[in-house]
């Protein structure tokens, strides 16, 4: 193991340490807790929070994202390990400016239930919370850490949507709705080129021979549905848009967002020729393509590959969603 | 058959033996069918409550179970921290009203089907708690030696929740992790006799 840290038990702290200091004008640290709150408290007042988490090792997800436009707050797990309650708690209670807090929970079976007792403990405190469970990840049913999908880079378009509409003004029960709209519309597909090493494991949670890829990886390094040689980045997009397309079943002229997401150790340059051949294929399925983003935004240490994640658009009030302005460290 | 704060306090600092003693035991159980942290996790939790209740008062057995249940919910984390926060949660919620051993061990097994969305037969630690509350809502009593003999039932199980289900039938011939550590504290439970 070859990595830039001091203690491997201690890289969570120290790391939320840096982000905070280094980025003082958007968050700050919650005392007595691994979690960042906005430090633009004028604008959450009197909108309902929004509060994400999760195990740490995705980095910028998901303190990256906490900013006016967006998330009011984000926990920090420790590596690929769910928050706790009381932390998540802390995290609400922070973001809660009297009109509730709304979670953003990714299907993980370890975050659903942290971040449900954690809402039971706000609403042992009358703090009015909902949530929404996120499972995008098409490649398999369960897995290692989930019952059903997991939930995964599709993720930040639930992010970007619920906190645009908090932004303007939205009740607790409108982001519940909304929610329940952008859930069944948002899928994911990856493919990893190397495994991701915890720091206090010290070796890679799996490892692929060097001319070996593996389609549907998660963020965990959990198992995915095939391995193969590598391919060129048009054949690797063939299979992963044909996936995709399975899914949605894709009509000409429908519309979609994009993002296409670095898992941590893939150069841009790698990513950016991605989506060229992606928006290739898409524009052969006579799709209309109306936002898109590239970027190491929900990562798995230093895994290598990629991330697909598809947006159908039903609504045009999504788009402004996706458009409206944000100030976080990361989108 | 009602327990009292001491009793309680009895209960919990055995249970906290029993884990610094069984904790590898415990971990390495998980290795195979989990992530092998179950001990390690299980002892921080309990070390916490230790120190906390070993020199303190308590007014009730309600404040006493708060605490513990907050404790195991900061300290213990994965999917054991919820669920065994919960237990004691709802055992505190309970004690309010009734420290009848009936009545908490019920309150914890409801709270624990809550949290994990999990029932009997998944070979998680609900195959303990469901027939020890089963026997106590019938009158029955309930010796150690019926406890070991839940938690073994775990063994030719096939796990469907939790990080063993990932597994199925290849969890076929593992005690549970959290049924053998629900095991040990249902144990410490019945020896302090209440």
């Amino acid at each position: 193991m070859k990595k830039i840290i001091n203690d491997p038990g201690n890289v969570v702290p120290e790391m939320v340490q840096g982000l905070v200091r280094s980025n003082s004008d958007i968050v700050e640290l919650i005392p007595n807790t691994e979690a960042v709150v906005r430090a633009d408290k004028e604008s959450m007042k009197g909108k309902v929070g929004i509060v994400s988490g999760g195990g740490s090792g995705h980095e910028p997800t998901h303190a990256g994202f906490v900013g006016k436009g967006m998330l009011s707050a984000a926990v920090c797990g420790e590596v690929f390990t769910s928050p706790t309650p009381d932390q998540i708690f802390e995290a609400i209670k922070a973001s809660n400016t009297g009109s509730g807090v709304f979670l953003v929970i990714k299907n993980y079976s370890g975050d659903v239930m942290n971040f449900e007792m954690a809402q039971d403990m706000a609403e042992m405190e009358d703090i009015p919370v909902k949530s929404v469970v996120v499972d995008d990840d098409i490649a398999v049913e369960n897995s290692t850490y989930t019952q059903g999908r997991r939930g995964v880079a599709g993720t930040l378009f639930m992010h970007k949507i619920l906190g645009a509409a908090a932004d303007l003004g939205a009740s607790l029960d409108d982001l519940e709705a909304l929610s329940k709209q952008v859930l069944p519309n948002i899928k994911t597909i990856a493919v990893a080129l190397s495994g991701a090493t915890v720091p206090e494991v010290g070796k890679p949670g799996f490892t692929l021979a060097d001319d070996e890829i593996e389609y549907g990886v998660g963020i965990h390094g959990e198992p995915g549905y095939r391995r193969e040689k590598l391919q060129p980045s048009k054949a690797l997009v063939e299979e992963l848009v044909g996936k995709l397309k399975a899914e949605f079943n894709f009509k000409p002229g429908e519309k979609y967002a994009v993002i296409v997401n670095g898992m941590g150790a893939t150069p841009l340059m790698e990513q950016y020729i991605f989506m060229n051949d992606v928006l290739d294929k898409l524009a052969d399925e006579k799709l209309e393509v109306v936002f898109t983003k590239v970027g190491n935004l929900m990562t798995s240490l230093d895994m290598a590959g990629i991330s697909l994640s598809l947006f159908k658009i039903e609504d045009d009030r999504m788009v402004d969603g996706l458009k409206h302005e944000v100030k976080t460290i990361a989108w | 058959m009602a327990l009292t704060v001491e009793q309680a306090k009895t209960w919990l600092e055995d249970f906290y033996t029993e884990i610094e003693a069984q904790k590898q035991y415990l971990s390495d159980l998980d290795t195979p069918i989990g992530d092998g942290d179950h001990g390690n996790n299980m002892a921080r939790g309990m070390t916490a409550v230790h120190e906390d209740i070993s020199d303190a008062d308590f007014a009730s057995v309600s404040d006493l179970f708060k605490k513990v249940a907050m404790d195991l919910i900061s300290k213990v984390g994965g999917a054991s921290g919820p669920l065994y926060g919960t237990a004691f949660l709802e055992m505190s919620k309970t004690a309010a009203g009734s420290t009848e051993l009936k009545d908490l061990v019920s309150a914890a097994l409801a709270g624990i089907e809550k949290r994990g969305k999990a029932t009997t037969n998944e070979k998680t630690m609900i195959d303990v708690w469901s027939p020890m509350a089963e026997k106590l809502n019938s009158d029955e009593a309930v010796s150690e030696a019926d406890i070991d003999q839940f938690v073994e039932s775990t063994k030719d199980m096939v796990a469907t929740k939790g990080r063993a289900s990932y597994l199925g039938e290849r969890s076929v011939g593992h005690i549970d992790p959290g049924a053998m550590s629900s095991g040990y504290l249902l144990k410490a439970l019945v020896k302090v006799g209440a």
